[in-house]
């Protein structure tokens, strides 16, 4: 096989081109936008401008739009400074590292739990919900399954709380249908790198009139939220690479959903158990192979030419068995078992059908290990 | 050949896996996590399972341009190494764990996941060599005898050595190998060797056997039985030791006084002079062969410790174990270590000393 298939893209989807040649132009642009005289102008204009097409791409005003150094960032802001003072925050129990640790940074978290498929429990979590929760978080594609929660009936559950409602919307971003204003959230988050723009950057959609606490101090740019001086290519990167994704979402997301349900079916057949559920996104595939390290399927994998992904943490680059699948009610051995293909705009059938024709033997060679 | 080379974040294993890289081989790089809890940067030589370890592995990898990957046998090497490590001292003897790692996981555990993965050898940066015949493999000492380390190889029997790779047999000398690794770019060119037991990076073993077994006062006695002093826990002395003994009731001869024997029962430690330590026979048990079980009885070399000499021997197999009978006494051999026996430069087998007599 001489070509790689490369179906890693929730943790990095490659760069678009157009994006590239986007970034390229705002490079060569000198000056800093918080600048007054004529080179700073001509920077802020590019950067508001970069604004301004990103928020008609998600459905919010160009000022609730926050750049921030990536989807971390934006859900550390988020979590750290989003809620009502001194009151207490509920996330869902599959959330990314980047709002589950919460957990160690404030003393009331509430941890909503989720269901076998990996959506959250509505019913538990209205139980766990009272008028001391002040922010509520629950992602909008799990990065790790690709089930889509019910990201209206959390609003819905906390502003009858009186919360505010938080979304990680890092994997939902370009995969599934994303309207800020329509969703009705208060704090949304999003990041360039996972739809073909650059790593580097991302933004908090704060709705008009949320209050957000900065984490931080300095010049006071990105409405005194974020303070440093905005990455104007960086941010050109991202507007470019969502107008394309926007452009594409209806096609793409159908074309990925045919190779997400054969991906499934052969994996299923190869001895698999899927844990992308649905309702789930197009782009990402979770299965399970009993019986096996997923470090020796990774392995196999990668020497065949195929790049996959465990989907959760490393600790010194050993896998650790996922908190997401054990939360869904996995055993740590199942939990441990577990591969994340996910696709993205280069994707094929061809790719999958790599995918496919390697499977077999290497699921065998790696329970012989196991 | 399909060879997945143990990186230990060294400069060693760097340059043996670049060798191969050079010979043609499709070679893997593997480092092992072996400790539940690793340290951050490991400070000189001490320890050798920090994360900065594991960095620097990586960091030959990509050099070399080959896939790496952390395996994570922790559990494997607390129970197997670590576990025995601390119930040989409890026993009253003196374990090396190194050997036992290579016996129980880099030529086991490591060894089998690789083969089953499809890969066809395990190679790592020990200084031996290994001769291939068409029927097996002969494991011999390394061209440069102070960097030998063939002693701690003496564990592994036909099949895994089968399955072995030792690039760096021919090696000279230490400082050659440096400016190799400079030559390649290996940015681990200058790191200073490790020497310590890698699971006790602060180098106390006592402690490290304190906090495990606790401490349990006892009598150190002289050989006619009399009470010379009292420790703390006899796991924290071993056979042929000197120092840090604080005997209360000087020797009648004034003479310096070693220790002797631990009784694991009874709690005592029996101190006495240099030449109670003199011992001939050596019992041997739990035996390992190179190439096969030898019969009867032979001459050879016997090596008790990992840099110790080569003494030359009349060896015999028993039921379960070896008889070793030295030509020349040899002093302070201490009951769990491991005697390698070797004809000529080729290791034969090893064996766990079991007891010893004058």
């Amino acid at each position: 096989m001489t070509t790689r298939s490369y179906l890693d893209h929730a943790a990095s989807s490659p760069l678009r081109p157009q994006a590239l040649v986007a970034m390229g132009t705002a490079l060569e642009t000198a000056g800093n936008p918080s600048s007054l005289h004529a080179s700073g102008r001509g920077a802020r204009q590019l950067l508001e401008e970069a604004r301004e097409s990103l928020a008609a791409c998600l459905g919010a005003k160009p000022a609730e739009v926050v750049f921030t150094s990536g989807g971390t960032e934006a859900n550390n802001l988020a979590l750290l400074g989003g809620g009502r003072p001194g009151t207490a925050v509920a996330i869902s129990a599959v959330e990314h590292p980047s709002v589950d640790g919460v957990r160690g940074r404030r003393e009331d978290v509430r941890v909503l739990p989720v269901t076998a498929s990996g959506h959250l429990d509505v019913t538990a979590a209205r139980a766990l919900l009272d008028d001391r929760v002040g922010l509520v978080s629950v992602q909008w594609v799990n990065n790790e399954t690709g089930a889509v929660q019910p990201v209206g009936e959390v609003v819905r559950l906390g502003h009858g709380i009186g919360a505010r409602v938080h979304s990680d919307a890092v994997q939902a971003l370009g995969h599934v249908e994303v309207d800020f204003e329509a969703s009705g959230l208060d704090l949304m988050t999003v990041s360039a790198h996972k739809l073909g723009g650059p790593v580097g950057i991302g933004a908090l959609v704060v709705r008009r009139g949320v209050e957000v606490v900065p984490s931080g101090f300095g010049g006071g740019q990105e409405a005194r939220l974020r303070s440093g001086t905005v990455p104007v290519a960086l941010a050109v990167g991202f507007a470019a690479a969502a107008r394309l994704a926007m452009a594409e979402l209806a096609a793409e997301s159908a074309r990925l959903a045919v190779l997400r349900d054969r991906l499934i079916a052969g994996a299923v057949a190869a001895g698999g158990v899927a844990n992308t559920l649905t309702p789930c996104g197009p782009a990402i595939v979770n299965v399970t192979f009993p019986g096996v390290r997923a470090d020796d399927l990774l392995l196999l994998l990668d020497a065949a030419g195929i790049d996959a992904s465990t989907g959760s943490a490393c600790t010194a680059g050993v896998h650790q068995p996922s908190e997401v699948l054990l939360a869904m009610g996995r055993t740590l051995a199942d939990a441990g078992a577990s591969l994340r293909f996910s696709f993205g705009p280069g994707t094929t059938e061809a790719d999958v059908d790599h995918v496919l024709a390697v499977l077999p033997d290497a699921v065998t060679r790696a329970r012989a290990a196991a | 050949m399909k060879i997945l080379a143990a990186l230990s974040g060294g400069v060693d294993s760097a340059v043996a896996a670049a060798r191969l890289v050079e010979a043609g081989h499709e070679v893997t790089g593997v480092h092992l996590a072996l400790s539940r809890n690793p340290e951050l940067y490991r400070s000189g030589s001490r320890g050798c399972c920090s994360l900065a370890d594991a960095n620097d592995a990586r960091r030959a990898a990509d050099v070399l341009g080959i896939p790496f990957y952390v395996w994570d046998f922790s559990e494997r090497f607390a129970e197997d190494v670590v576990a025995d490590f601390v119930a040989e001292y409890a026993a009253g003897r003196t374990p090396n764990p190194c050997l036992r790692c290579n016996e129980k996981i880099k030529f086991a555990a490591v060894l089998e996941r690789g083969i089953a993965l499809g890969f066809d050898a395990v190679a790592t940066g020990h200084y031996a060599r290994l001769e291939r015949w068409r029927d097996g493999a002969s494991l011999h000492r390394a061209a440069e005898p102070d960097k030998d380390q063939s002693y701690v190889l003496g564990v592994l029997d036909a099949a895994q050595l089968d399955r072995c790779a030792f690039p760096l047999g021919d090696v000279a000398a230490k400082p050659i190998l440096r400016k190799e690794a400079a030559e390649r770019g290996l940015l681990v060119a200058d790191k200073p060797d490790s020497h310590d037991i890698c699971f006790i990076p602060t180098g106390d073993t006592a402690g490290f056997l304190n906090d495990r077994l606790g401490t349990r006062s006892g009598d150190v006695v002289d050989a006619e039985g009399e009470v010379v002093g009292a420790h703390a826990g006899h796991h924290q002395f071993t056979v042929g030791q000197r120092h840090g003994l604080h005997l209360s009731v000087p020797a009648s001869d004034g003479r310096p006084r070693y220790v002797l024997g631990i009784d694991p029962v009874a709690n005592t430690v029996r101190v006495g002079p240099k030449e109670a330590l003199r011992v001939r026979s050596i019992t041997g048990i739990r035996p390992t062969w190179t190439q096969g079980a030898q019969t009867g009885s032979w001459r050879g070399l016997v090596q008790v410790r990992a840099h110790g000499e080569a003494m030359p021997a009349t060896i015999t197999a028993a039921a379960d174990g070896i008889e070793i009978e030295l030509d020349q006494p040899a002093f302070g051999i201490a009951p769990g270590q491991a005697a390698v026996h070797y004809d000529g430069d080729r290791v034969v087998g090893s064996a766990t000393i079991a007891a010893t007599a004058a």
